[in-house]
């Protein structure tokens, strides 16, 4: 066990409890970004100029009737930037564009006493466009061989050879939506030139420190002349990760400019249409099995459909192409991945990063071709499961394959599943409209970002003279417990009760250069910077205690609140700290860790690039109904491995969540845009919650068991936990997976299943179509 | 926007009078509150389908004086609520001390980033309160303490999956004796105010008779009427409507009649569609079968069945119901009244027969009800959803004949319609399998369904069929 994993006795870390927040969350006195406008003093108000057509150049902007309207105080153009006229780190995203390059792209922003002032000060802004030719679906986009980044490519063994020699050899395309991350907050700023003349920028975001360098360098300020705090976020999911920055810069700007708080709100239907979204993909794919059903070859191409700007589409295909093999075994495998540019919405970071978009890719292969090998589902996946010993097709070694079936096997008992089997086939023999599925879906998803440099984190620890003590970290709280297990961490490393800790809210002046609160890591290096910090302040007060208690500091141990040694009196922890100050001790820390062990070559596609893989295994059972399509998800059994969990409540929500989030991606959420040649071509069309429909209450499972998995230590990370935040979303692939079993019992058996993916009940029902071999009215 | 008010309007919120201030006619609910500091209500998406700015208002009840009902801040102009009382999560309760309802919210991890919860809070709190909620069996929308999964339909939360929720919702016991939020259910709700409002934006007014509302719309026939606001509200959030002269009548008396007698029916339009579920309770299986399908209980708790109709629209859910049931309405105006049958009201796309000078003011289903009836919608999503397609069926088979059938159908062409031709092809037939096919292939193509993003013009056809043969084997059995 290292000293980063061992978990001291009565640690609190492991209780379950809470969120931090839930009293406040509860009583509304939770603050949110937008909730501190009527706080502020002379706020303005911010309202955007949408294009309405895909892609156009603008030829004139005309502000000027703007300010004959009524309450409209500035309008911001491209010429009031003093800084670099650009929203994003790859500097493909002007922040005012001269050219747009999707329907909804902002033009100009008016500022407003109020909100309708801006707004109809929006209206009163004369654009005027030169439309050009636009490229909306992914299809259109490789047609005309529209890419952009860099395209990837990875490999290992020989794929032409491997399918030569395989007994059975299936070709295929598919292509599946992205998803609207529709985090119940909208993206919202506040900015403020403070007392000091330093921007100080209220955000929601996932990002702090980037959205500080996006602000700065659009003031073409430094980043010590700009602030940016996150108090919590309602929900990101990944859409906050790089898509506030230029929103934050909007409202930073005019705040600059005008001397007032700037608030920028985009109200639901300027989210959906200007943010970016879960990247959809295009694959075509061939695939080899053995005459056992084993996997042999998998020679894929993946194309992300990344919308406009590049943003975060690299390392979302990066991730797509090493999640490809999900949790099986693939001696030969080839994938090609790119990039395709579309007059869409900039798609970016979603739970799961390109990691579900690659491994949807292999479950909807095994679920159309197990019926055409002759097996049942379950039984191929279970056979083609990870073995101690493998390694993915980049070459990293999976540790602890063997999780995988613990996970598997647990869920087949608890979840009684071999019974369900025989009462479905029963049920299906018996009811003609009416047919249930079962589905058995694993998941093995790298925990680290990709990219090496970004996996290091920072922590500020005080201890105050009255013992209280106060952490700040560079994770940011969206709704994931984050704050929550690291308030459990320093009171575990102090060996303090939890109530002796305080969190404040993430700040860029607190802990700098942070990383993206994302690929699930929060805990993981914020929390081992936080551990790191607390160990040193710790250290310092054992010499204290230990002079004190006439014992040796390496005795002294800190168990609630009290310093003792391994028999006899302790110290009271407020009395040591009293203790310490007078001995001019320093009662505070920055702590700092860096994931160890990691390596990637990214144009080689080669390497170590995770620390360790998280593990889980889900079975969902629906029921459709054959003259609509409609379904119902009718229980869902999973087994998932946290590690030692670091706060079970916590982790538990994170899985039920996840996957119900995941169901919601593959079933319901169906995003449409204009394809049309008409006036509203790029349009997205489910643009607001009354089109574009996220689970309610009626798509949770009636039966969810949700267990974590036992005996799981990981050695790797801060106090033997693993990340949470990601991989259980992917376990939704059961129910997909599910409908697609239900669907082939409306035919004979062995009938294989095409399943559009969102498959929504239109899709099923034309799926059951299909299998019933079309509907014949007379019957 | 300075207002000019003739008295002033104040609002009661969590037990305090507050004026209404310098507002404008059209500023939401939602706005006020947050602009006074009450921001535990959200704004999610401004077209009442989130839920997080729910927040309760003290009603009219159907079983006790008072009921606590929830509804969705976002949509309802506060000029409406002038000498009402409203609580909200604040409200109920405070960190120090909390609510039954936010107690078992936050020990049982039912918030995580918590910006849906303050809704989600009020919601579960009027479901808490709700006055016939008794302890029963359960089932797997219904939990052991009488809770109503139901009433949190309105309501999404994009942490949770919604377990954690339901587990806080079916913990909750019943009130205690000395809860003062459910002893004010016990008195007579706050009497509506005849409101006069004018703003730069426009005017808001609320007469005290239906008199007063038909000489006003005599006059200024472009007036807007106003009563649960949640057609409305999506109006004014959404596309920039300001209309100049709004006029609220969802609490006028003449058109809240309510009487289930021997020959028909009679539902007074204002009636809201949560008082229409309640006082029917379950004597319409047709409408029985429809409410939990209509919108949210958070919608049905503000949307009146005359809005429904009143906007003409080919989806709304009501129509195809109601055209089954061989519904008329009772259309009023200055001039007097009249009766139209349903079936010949809608005239075109958000076209009726109606004039301008005219309010719906009943609708009248006759007696008796046709012994076979069924309400099916098509949409994505079982809760809260707009129709693909829906299809209300009332038919009368004695002997083994179709003797009668009516069927209406919604989201298939530009205003909802009877399904003329099926009917023809069932009415006098053996009601078999047979006849069913054949007068499905009709039905698939009554209408000219279109193609959009909640669904394709082919599938909707196929789910006119598919609904006639579905309607018929449920009936059998099968």
């Amino acid at each position: 066990m290292s000293s980063l994993s061992e978990r001291p006795a009565a640690a609190v870390v492991g209780v379950p409890m809470p969120h931090e927040s839930a009293a406040l969350h509860v009583t509304g006195a939770a603050l949110y970004t937008d909730d501190l406008v009527m706080r502020t003093r002379d706020v303005l108000h911010a309202w955007p100029v949408q294009s309405p057509h895909a892609h156009a150049r603008v030829t004139a902007l005309r502000v000027k009737p703007a300010y004959d309207v009524p309450g409209v105080v500035r309008v911001l153009t491209a010429d009031d930037v003093p800084g670099v006229n650009d929203a994003g780190v790859k500097h493909d995203e002007p922040l005012f564009p001269g050219e747009v390059m999707f329907n909804g792209h902002a033009v100009c922003w008016v500022l407003g006493e109020t909100l309708e002032a801006a707004r109809l000060g929006s209206l009163a802004v004369e654009v005027e466009y030169e439309p050009l030719p636009s490229l909306v679906s992914v299809r259109e986009a490789i047609e005309a061989g529209s890419f952009q980044g860099i395209g990837r490519h990875l490999e290992r063994g020989d794929v032409e050879d491997a399918l030569a020699g395989a007994s059975h050899v299936f070709s295929g395309e598919f292509e599946f939506a992205g998803q609207e991350h529709f985090y119940l907050e909208t993206h919202a700023a506040l900015a403020l030139v403070d007392e000091y003349g330093q921007i100080f920028v209220q955000s929601s975001t996932q990002h702090p420190s980037e959205t500080q360098e996006i602000v700065a360098h659009v003031l073409g300020l430094a980043s010590h002349s700009v602030t940016v705090q996150c108090l919590r976020m309602g929900g990101g999911f990944g859409g906050k990760e790089m898509q506030p920055h230029g929103f934050a810069a909007i409202a930073a700007l005019g705040a600059t400019l005008t001397g007032r708080p700037v608030r920028l709100r985009l109200n639901r239907t300027q989210d959906m249409t200007m943010s970016g979204k879960r990247h959809g993909f295009h694959s075509s794919w061939t695939v080899g099995f053995g005459a056992d059903g084993k996997l042999v070859a998998l020679d894929a191409t993946l194309t992300a459909d990344g919308g406009w700007s590049l943003d975060l589409s690299e390392p979302v295909l990066a991730r797509a192409m090493c999640h490809i093999d999900n949790a099986y075994e693939i001696p030969h495998v080839r994938v090609d991945g790119r990039i395709a540019q579309t007059n869409k919405t900039s798609q970016t970071a979603f739970r799961g990063f390109g990691g579900p978009q690659g491994m949807l890719v292999i479950e909807d292969i095994l679920g159309r071709c197990a019926p055409l090998l002759g097996y049942d589902a379950l039984e191929l996946r279970r056979r083609n499961l990870y073995q101690t010993g493998d390694s993915t097709p980049y070459g990293q070694p999976v540790r602890h394959a063997d999780r995988l079936e613990s996970c598997w096997s647990q869920v087949l008992t608890a979840g009684d599943v071999g019974e369900r089997q025989v009462e479905i086939a029963a049920f299906n023999a018996t009811h003609e409209h009416v047919k249930r599925g079962l589905a058995m879906t694993p998941v093995k998803f790298g925990i680290s970002f990709n990219l090496t440099a970004f996996n290091q984190a920072g922590a500020l620890v005080h201890v105050y003279k009255d013992g209280s003590v106060l952490i700040n970290h560079g994770g940011t709280e969206m709704g994931q417990g984050l704050h929550t297990k690291m308030l459990q961490v320093a009171a575990t490393t102090l060996g303090l009760p939890l109530a002796r800790v305080r969190l404040a809210p993430t700040r860029t002046d607190k802990v700098p250069n942070t990383s993206a609160t994302a690929a699930s890591s929060g805990a993981d290096l914020n929390g081992a910077a936080i551990k790191n910090a607390c160990e040193q302040i710790r250290e310092r007060l054992a010499q204290v205690a230990g002079g004190r208690l006439g014992i040796s500091p390496s005795d002294v141990r800190f168990v609630d609140g009290v310093a003792r040694g391994l028999s006899g009196d302790g110290v009271d922890w407020n009395e040591l700290v009293n203790l310490a100050y007078h001995q001019r001790v320093q009662l505070w820390a920055a702590g700092f860790y860096r994931t160890e062990g990691l390596h990637w070559d990214a144009n080689a596609m080669r390497g170590e690039p995770f620390k360790y893989f998280a593990y889980g295994v889900a079975a969902s059972e629906v029921e459709v109904d054959g003259f609509t399509g409609s379904y119902t998800l009718r229980r869902v059994d999973i087994v998932h491995d946290v590690g030692d969990s670091l706060s079970p409540l916590i982790d538990i929500g994170q899985i039920e969540g996840g996957f119900v989030q995941g169901t919601g991606w593959l079933t319901l959420e169906d995003l449409r845009w204009d394809e049309s040649s008409g006036d509203r071509r790029g349009r997205l069309s489910t643009q607001a919650a009354s089109t574009y429909k996220l689970p309610s209450f009626s798509e949770m499972p009636e039966v969810f068991n949700v267990t974590l998995l036992e005996k799981a230590h990981e050695d790797g990370a801060v106090y033997g936990s693993k990340a949470v935040g990601e991989p259980p979303l992917m376990l939704a692939f059961s129910v997909r997976e599910a409908l697609r079993h239900a669907a082939a019992a409306f035919g004979s058996a062995g009938t294989s299943v095409d399943l559009p993916s969102p498959a929504t009940p239109e899709a099923v029902y034309w799926a059951v179509d299909r299998v019933r071999g079309g509907v014949s009215w007379s019957g | 926007m300075t207002t000019q008010a003739l008295r002033a309007p104040a609002l009661t919120v969590n037990g305090e009078l507050t004026a209404l201030g310098d507002i404008s006619v059209h500023t939401t609910v939602l706005d006020w509150l947050r602009d006074r500091g009450l921001t535990g209500a959200k704004e999610g998406c401004a077209e009442g389908e989130c839920g997080a700015c729910s927040v309760m208002v003290a009603r009219p009840g159907t079983d006790s004086q008072t009921e606590w009902t929830a509804v969705n801040a976002c949509l309802l102009p506060v000029a409406s609520l002038d000498g009402q009382e409203l609580v909200t999560s604040e409200g109920l309760g405070s960190p120090a001390e909390l609510h039954p309802v936010q107690q078992e919210m936050a020990v049982r991890g039912g918030s995580q980033c918590g910006y849906c919860t303050p809704g989600f809070i009020c919601s579960m709190a009027a479901e808490y309160y709700r006055p016939g909620r008794a302890c029963g069996e359960g089932d797997h929308e219904h939990g052991p303490n009488g809770f109503d999964l139901h009433s949190l339909s309105g309501n999404l939360c994009r942490c949770t999956g919604y377990r954690p929720i339901r587990d806080a919702a079916y913990a909750l016991d019943a009130p205690a004796e000395n809860d003062t939020f459910a002893a004010r259910q016990d008195a007579a709700p706050p009497a509506p105010v005849a409101t006069g409002m004018v703003s730069t934006e426009g005017e808001f007014v609320r007469p005290a008779s239906l008199d007063g509302v038909l000489e006003l719309i005599a006059e200024q026939p472009d007036a807007q009427l106003v009563a649960g606001s949640t057609d409305l509200g999506v109006q004014v959030n959404i596309f920039g409507s300001r209309p100049s002269l709004t006029i609220a009548i969802d609490r006028l008396e003449e058109l809240r009649e309510f009487s289930f007698g021997v020959d028909e029916v009679r539902l007074g339009a204002a009636l809201t569609l949560t008082e229409i579920e309640r006082r029917l309770a379950g004597r319409v299986p047709l409408l029985a079968q429809l409410m939990p399908q209509f919108a949210s209980r958070l919608i049905r708790n503000g949307a009146t069945i005359g809005g429904n109709l009143g906007t003409g629209s080919p989806i709304g859910d009501a129509p195809p119901a109601l055209l089954a049931l061989d519904a008329s309405l009772v259309l009023a105006s200055r001039r007097g009244e009249r009766v139209v049958p349903l079936a010949e009201y809608f005239t075109g796309y958000r076209q009726t027969v109606k004039d301008p000078d005219e309010l719906i003011r009943t609708i009248v289903i006759p007696l008796p009800l046709a012994p076979m009836t069924a309400f099916h919608k098509i949409a994505k999503r079982r809760f809260d959803d707009i129709s693909s397609v829906a299809i209300g069926y009332a038919v009368d088979v004695t002997d083994g004949v179709v003797r009668e059938a009516r069927i209406g159908l919604g989201g298939v062409a530009a205003t909802p319609l009877r399904a003329r031709e099926t009917e023809a092809a069932l009415v006098r037939r053996p009601w078999t399998e047979e006849t069913v096919r054949i007068a499905a292939g009709v039905m698939a193509a009554e209408g000219t369904p279109m193609d959009d993003h909640r669904a394709s013009s082919s599938y909707r056809s196929a789910m006119l069929g598919q609904s006639l043969l579905r309607f018929y084997f449920q009936g059998v059995g099968a």
